[in-house]
């Protein structure tokens, strides 16, 4: 009762769908220039590493990753830790100005990237933090501090105030029933939270190219370095789109068992 | 309208080659007559839900057959079985008024309009929802939204069975009663099958007038709450029903007599030799045992406390590693903590292995 | 849920504030000032009051038509999306397996478009679709279709579309999916005796119980498509023309490539003021929403 006729094909066909372009990007990753652009093959018929020894072993290329990686945790960490306790007190408390609040903040995720990328330029050249992981870090806050409030707001609800309540009556302060009690009950929560964090994070560019230059540029821009005096690089340019698909498919091969209930975003 | 008979009925959540002590309900050949009011009762996890489900068609039976009016439709879908069946938590179709709630099993089957209309002001004016019909179902309190379920399985003239899975769970307990009596009226006036799965022996014994215990995916007895009272067929039925419930000793048995503790019990019934090997216990209902002045001829117990009832009280007893309930007859004072125990021999009952024995009068 | 009033939840508050507002306030502050002033370079600027904005909203001006044509644009890519994304959204929801190892492949798989950096999406599409070095773009091209999304206004329409369709309806779908995880099973057993059709199950249970995801997904596809920028600029560069400028693509190219801070800016905060307004109607949706919901039930 659960679904519909049919389900099988239609279910095969979108994920072919989905696959069938990512498949294509890896099967060129492996193929040589010169058989890319000479003939059309469904598979590499000189399969080659040589893509990816170039952007492991040209340092320019895998500091991009390790740009990324370290803004995108940077700001996971900033988003969880600032949302943590607003989420609490949206949930439990009814305080001055709290709707307009949490209003405000949601909106502040539906701000288009592009109309901040050159006050945020002004700002972080002014503050002496352009092009460092930092300045991407705090801009990603814009859109997921939010996000982190509001997924995790419905988690906290999710928990009943008599545990609270009980918590204060033994003698717990409120900082240590915050870690003790509320961080554990709600840990799937932060899981989700941050899993959104860490992808929104991961995906945005316009923000992360502007803000920096050479010391902190992620790897997704420096992919657009490919075009050469040669032409198009395409079995590079492939190579590095395979490599950022990674730690994406990393990310959801560990949350695989949560994705439905993360989803849910706490509330349904 | 019909009669329902189970052959063989058994289910297991692990497939047909699961071992049967694993079976969710193991081999039950019964009948349920038409125009009954029968209680399914059990705890958690005897069974009773799976034979409900397997009656309405949501659960396909491992093996067996279910006959109505002795008709086999156990390969029959839901749609096609003509049950009605209430569930735990109210199901109400959210975006309809409570009419349109009323009038969607009929509207599925093609009814015609004016039939549909007459039939759901019926049965609003028989749950008395007519003042809600044009409400939106959301909105209403758990009662009310009890009886809109209810009323989606009445709609329905043809209907055969309606199936009642603890529908008073979330029902506020001074509703319920009220709710449970309209349930008793319905069925007066109604003259349908019902079948009402609970595991709260109050809402059984009140409801039906044929109670079904299960246990462990078992029908242990069936009958009127007063046999079920008077005479339990297995030990676990002593224990479940009653407040206290039965007393339940190892005892040696043989002929007229009962020994507990070097004790002995006269009987009512003659036993004859029991098989050996068996458990042998006795089951005495506390109504029917006193304590008394200890007096030389009674099997004598230490009092651990009086539990007051209002209307009558029991004391809690211990004799050597049994612990006894037994009635305080009104009046008696206990001089210090021993007592005398009294019993009276025709509601003493034999057990082997957990079933009772029938004595030869 | 009766909250208590404590004006000390503030100081729990007080850090997503600061974060926040060092982030928007302070940029948004600029912008404003940048609004009403005019630039030749130099850091050299000088007061234009709300000129800008009269010359955003009049079509015949250069900077009018290029937004509002830029908005039309925007706001026909975000209905279509829309259209496509949300019903196709469902049913793949609905034809999800429903145990076993393949649930989690199905989610995995799903899930794995919108993990990919946003350039990376359009630098597949780019890929797939070239009509030289692409396996769609070949086929196509193959089959007799003139396919080339580079030259032709239809197909860059038709390949920026199937990109969003191809990126986010994963997105839809989870969301739907995780709505219909949360029906309890009675319903559908209630339904099954009540005889329903699979349709008047869809109808009468799914639908409604999915409808507060629902409004979640349509309202996130619908902020995001209106934003969109990175993937039509990699696949597209906004052309053939104009034809694939949206918003965000016109406002970084006179911000960013014109240094016209002025417009830029003013450009900026109508868009924004637009999002809002559709926040704000999102927002007391959502709300109102909320309140209809009767005290939630457990279930066993």
């Amino acid at each position: 009762m659960h679904s519909i006729p049919g389900r099988r094909t239609i279910m095969v066909l979108f994920l072919i769908f989905l696959l069938l372009p990512i498949y294509w990007l890896v099967n060129m990753s492996f193929k040589t220039n010169g058989e890319i652009v000479s003939t059309m093959t469904l598979w590499p018929h000189q399969p080659t590493l040589a893509n990816y020894m170039r952007i492991f072993t040209d340092e320019s290329w895998y500091s991009g990753y390790i740009h990324s990686l370290t803004y995108v945790v940077i700001n996971t960490v900033i988003s969880i830790s600032v949302a943590l306790p607003a989420a609490y007190a949206f949930s439990r408390y009814r305080f001055l100005g709290d709707k307009h609040l949490f209003f405000w903040l949601l909106s502040n995720r539906m701000a288009p990237a592009a109309v901040y990328a050159l006050p945020f330029f002004n700002l972080y050249s002014a503050i002496g933090l352009f092009d460092t992981p930092w300045a991407v870090a705090l801009a990603h806050c814009i859109f997921n501090v939010p996000l982190a409030v509001w997924i995790l707001e419905g988690f906290v609800s999710g928990v009943p105030r008599e545990i609270d309540e009980t918590a204060f009556l033994d003698g717990y302060s409120f900082p240590r029933f915050f870690v003790k009690i509320l961080v554990p009950l709600i840990a799937s929560g932060i899981g989700v939270a941050a899993f959104f964090c860490f992808m929104f994070s991961w995906v945005e560019l316009l923000l992360a190219r502007t803000l920096t230059t050479v010391n902190a540029k992620p790897i997704s821009a420096i992919m657009t370095r490919t075009v050469s005096a040669a032409g198009m690089d395409w079995g590079l340019l492939a190579a590095a789109g395979v490599l950022t698909i990674i730690p994406g498919a990393l990310v959801i091969w560990f949350v695989r068992n949560y994705i439905a209930r993360g989803f849910a975003l706490g509330r349904v | 309208m019909a009669r329902i008979d189970l052959v063989d009925l058994a289910h297991s959540y692990g497939g047909n080659d699961a071992p049967l002590e694993s079976f969710a309900l193991k081999p039950v050949t019964m009948t349920w007559r038409q125009g009954g009011a029968y209680a399914l009762l059990g705890p958690s996890g005897c069974g009773k839900t799976t034979l409900l489900n397997l009656i309405s068609g949501i659960v396909t039976p491992s093996s067996g057959k279910i006959l109505f009016d002795g008709a086999d439709i156990t390969p029959l879908s839901t749609q096609k079985r003509n049950i009605a069946q209430v569930f735990q938590f109210p199901v109400i179709y959210d975006t309809m008024t409570v009419g349109q709630n009323l009038a969607f099993p009929l509207k599925n089957r093609g009814v015609p309009k004016a039939d549909i209309d007459a039939r759901v002001k019926k049965i609003a004016d028989l749950l008395d929802l007519t003042p809600y019909l044009d409400r939106k179902a959301t909105r209403l309190t758990a009662d009310a939204k009890q009886k809109i379920s209810l009323g989606r399985g009445l709609v329905r003239s043809d209907v055969a069975a309606i199936l009642f899975d603890e529908p008073l769970t979330v029902i506020d307990p001074e509703l319920k009663w009220q709710l449970r009596s309209k349930l008793k009226a319905l069925h007066r006036d109604l003259d349908l099958t019902m079948i009402y799965v609970t595991h709260d022996q109050t809402e059984a014994l009140t409801f039906a007038d044929t109670v079904v215990v299960m246990h462990d995916g078992r029908v242990v007895q069936s009958g009127t709450p007063a046999e079920l009272f008077d005479k339990p067929a297995h030990t676990f039925v002593g224990y479940f029903i009653g407040s206290p419930g039965m007393n339940i000793v190892p005892a040696t048995v043989s002929g007229h007599e009962a020994r507990i503790d070097g004790h002995t019990i006269g009987l009512h019934r003659n036993y004859g030799v029991l098989p050996a090997g068996a458990k042998i216990e006795i089951g005495v209902r506390p109504e029917f045992v006193n304590v008394a002045a200890p007096a030389s001829g009674l099997l004598s117990a230490n009092i651990e406390r009086i539990d007051d009832l209002g209307r009558v009280r029991f004391a809690r007893v211990r004799v050597g590693d049994a612990k006894f309930a037994a009635r305080v007859p009104p009046g008696f004072s206990v001089p210090d903590n021993t007592v005398g125990l009294v019993f009276d021999p025709s509601h003493v009952h034999v057990y082997a292995d957990g079933r009772l024995v029938e004595g030869v009068a | 849920m009766d909250k208590t009033v404590n004006q000390k939840a503030w100081f729990l508050v007080l850090p997503v504030f600061l974060v926040v507002a060092f982030s928007a306030i302070l940029p948004l502050m600029t912008v404003v000032n940048y609004s009403m002033q005019d630039t030749f370079g130099n850091n050299q600027f000088f007061w234009n009051g709300v000129g800008w904005f009269k010359e955003l909203l009049d079509p015949s001006t250069d900077l009018g038509g290029r937004f509002l044509d830029s908005l039309a644009r925007n706001l026909f890519f975000s209905a279509v999306i829309l259209a496509i994304e949300v019903p196709l959204g469902i049913v793949v929801a609905l034809s999800m397996p429903r145990e076993g190892w393949s649930v989690a492949a199905c989610l995995v798989i799903l899930a794995l478009p919108l993990l990919i950096p946003w350039n990376v999406v359009g630098t597949i599409w780019q890929i797939f679709g070239r009509p030289d070095i692409g396996l769609l773009g070949y086929t196509l091209n193959h089959l007799g279709m003139n396919y080339n999304y580079v030259s032709n206004e239809f197909d860059a329409w038709a390949t920026v579309i199937v990109m969003d369709v191809w990126h986010w309806t994963s997105l839809v779908a989870l969301l739907c999916y995780a709505g219909l995880k949360s029906i309890p099973d009675a319903y559908y057993q209630a339904a099954q005796i009540d005889g329903a059709s699979r349709w008047a199950v869809f109808t009468a249970i799914q639908l409604p119980k999915m409808n507060r995801v629902l409004l979640i997904a349509v309202l996130l596809r619908f902020m995001d498509s209106f934003m969109i920028y990175t993937e039509p600029f990699v696949v597209t560069g906004g052309g053939p023309g104009n034809s694939t400028t949206f918003v965000s693509i016109e406002l970084v190219k006179i911000a960013l490539g014109q240094f016209d801070l002025g417009k830029a800016a003013a450009l900026s905060l109508v868009y924004n003021l637009i999002i809002l307004i559709v926040c704000w109607i999102f927002y007391t949706v959502m709300t109102n929403a909320g309140n209809e919901r009767p005290a939630k039930q457990g279930v066993a």
